[in-house]
């Protein structure tokens, strides 16, 4: 299922480009705003839980899973190059599978170990804070690579429309329409880092059982839908 | 021995037909895919490679479905056309990569590094690469595996002269070792001097198929120009004007030679001794003054 040498060239084509350097940006400010936060007004769960959840959970996971995500496979497929693990005596599936596994781990490390860093920094994990959002940017990350491989498979457009998703549905609408919160994996893993701090810091719209149904599902069929694409996945050429 | 069958294919785009039910069989040796741009070779060459499904018609390797058939690529190396080939890649590191893919190792990658002759730059980032380069490496990453099928899509595009003569040098050792090769081009010289066998594809149609004076051969409703010499040239002009297969005569008193259009290939050939023998007129020298590729292709072209 998991084939190393596809592993390889996804990290490579992850991390060697320009796309490290906007992958390493939004942690990095992450860290700036908590360290300048923690300056400026001492320590303070509540709004230790704000930054957390309103911008790395909001924000930097669903970004960098987009780019992630997208990234793992999108640029292959747009440029052609995925030619050259198609036309191999390989499971499109194990392809699709590698993928996801390399996206999920470069979500989670360009994520959860900023959001556990930022966490400790602004107020030393009180209250469980830093660890509970740690878990949902883990749980997220998951989700969001499956989602957004998918769009890769799917889409020459991949990146906008996990920008949409990420900004405009999850942040934007998620605020005003209370339905939108439902289907949002931020919520489902919000719901989860909930169980984890057990006070009234992290809450979800969602409870833990539909939050985790959900991200299960969506991860499960996100990621055989897009085994399934790639099997059919037509190379258009130049014609 | 493989053997490459490609049955009533067609395929479209929407309202475009790309390919039109197209039949031909793909045998060992060399084989040259010859078509204007636009024609369909890369549409068909990516239905070869199950790359694209065929809207009607099937593929078939050696009785095998070459679609949604991953299998199938322990038997088939692909050079594709596009440039893209993880440029972040050292040539070495691209072809090992490729061998790994295939369940093989460093030593195959090695193998075929040497078969193109590019081991001197296999160390370089192939984004540091010329096209001929590239187009080599490419041609390496095919090879690792040793297929019995070798498919490249406009193999010679960007490459200088020398790097064209070792290409096709090549692709004819290949095609020697009992290979099925299949090349596309839209250019006549390379088709002509690489392919034992040709395959016309012109806006989605199979055009014509065979050795290329075999292709000429068949197409008999089109003009054939003849260079003739002979004893006595104003007289044989005179009888074979006559004639309603020949269409135009020019006495050409510089080569001191008859420049003769045949409209009726099969006629012609039987009417010229006729002709010479009846009036007593020796024949010196009769060549086809058109024989190239370039006239049968522009002939098809404007078809």
């Amino acid at each position: 299922m998991y084939d190393p040498t596809v592993a390889r060239l996804t990290y490579r084509g992850l991390l060697g480009r320009r796309r490290a350097l906007i992958l390493g940006a939004l942690p990095v400010l992450l860290i700036v705003i908590s360290v300048a936060v923690r300056a400026f007004t001492g320590t303070d769960d509540q709004v230790a839980a704000d930054v957390l959840g309103g911008f790395a959970l909001a924000t930097m996971v669903p970004i960098i899973g987009v780019i992630a995500g997208t990234g793992a496979i999108g640029p292959e497929i747009d440029d052609g190059s995925v030619v050259y693990l198609l036309a191999k005596p390989i499971k499109r599936p194990t392809i699709i599978f590698t993928k996801l596994i390399v996206a999920i781990a470069v979500t989670m490390a360009f994520s959860a170990i900023p959001t556990f860093l930022a966490g400790m920094i602004l107020n030393g994990n009180g209250q469980q804070i830093a660890v509970a959002y740690t878990v949902a940017a883990l749980v997220a990350s998951i989700a969001y690579a499956a989602l957004f491989l998918l769009l890769g498979t799917i889409t020459r457009h991949a990146v906008v429309f996990g920008l949409v998703y990420a900004l405009v549905w999850e942040a934007l609408f998620g605020s005003l329409v209370a339905g939108a919160r439902t289907l949002s994996v931020q919520q489902w893993s919000l719901a989860v880092a909930h169980e984890v701090t057990g006070g009234d810091l992290v809450t979800s719209d969602v409870g833990l059982a539909t939050g985790t149904v959900l991200l299960i599902a969506v991860t499960v069929v996100a990621t055989w839908f897009a085994g399934q694409k790639l099997r059919t996945l037509t190379l258009a050429g130049e014609e | 021995m493989t053997t490459l069958n490609i049955d009533h294919v067609s395929r479209w785009f929407g309202n475009v037909v790309a390919v039109n039910d197209i039949t031909m069989t793909i045998s060992p040796g060399v084989t040259g895919l010859l078509g204007p741009n636009g024609a369909g070779k890369s549409t068909l060459i990516n239905m070869m490679g199950g790359f694209l499904a065929p809207s009607t018609g099937s593929v078939t390797l050696d009785g095998q479905a070459v679609w949604r058939n991953e299998q199938i690529y322990r038997q088939i190396g692909i050079v594709p056309e596009r440039e893209a080939m993880y440029d972040f890649l050292t040539g070495r590191e691209f072809v090992v990569a490729n061998a790994e893919l295939h369940g093989l190792g460093k030593k195959a990658a090695q193998k075929a590094l040497a078969t193109v002759e590019m081991e001197y730059a296999q160390d370089r980032k192939i984004s540091t690469y010329s096209k001929g380069m590239r187009q080599r490496v490419k041609m390496a990453s095919a090879l690792v595996h040793e297929p019995s099928l070798l498919l490249l899509d406009e193999p010679f595009n960007g490459m200088d002269p020398r790097q064209r003569m070792q290409l096709m040098d090549l692709l004819r050792r290949m095609g020697d070792e009992g290979r099925t090769v299949l090349f596309s081009s839209h250019i006549l010289e390379e088709v002509e001097q690489l392919a034992s066998h040709i395959e016309v594809i012109v806006a989605g149609r199979h055009a014509a198929s065979g050795d290329f004076r075999r292709i000429r051969r068949l197409m008999t409703d089109r003009p054939h120009r003849y260079l003739v010499r002979s004893s006595d040239d104003r007289a044989l002009a005179a009888a074979l004007i006559a004639d309603p297969s020949t269409s135009g005569i020019e006495v050409d008193l510089q080569e001191g030679a008859l420049r003769i259009q045949a409209v009726d290939f099969g006629r012609f050939t039987a009417l010229l001794p006729r002709v010479a023998r009846d009036h007593g007129i020796r024949l010196l020298a009769v060549s086809p003054s058109d024989e190239s590729l370039e006239s049968v292709f522009s002939y098809l072209v404007a078809a």
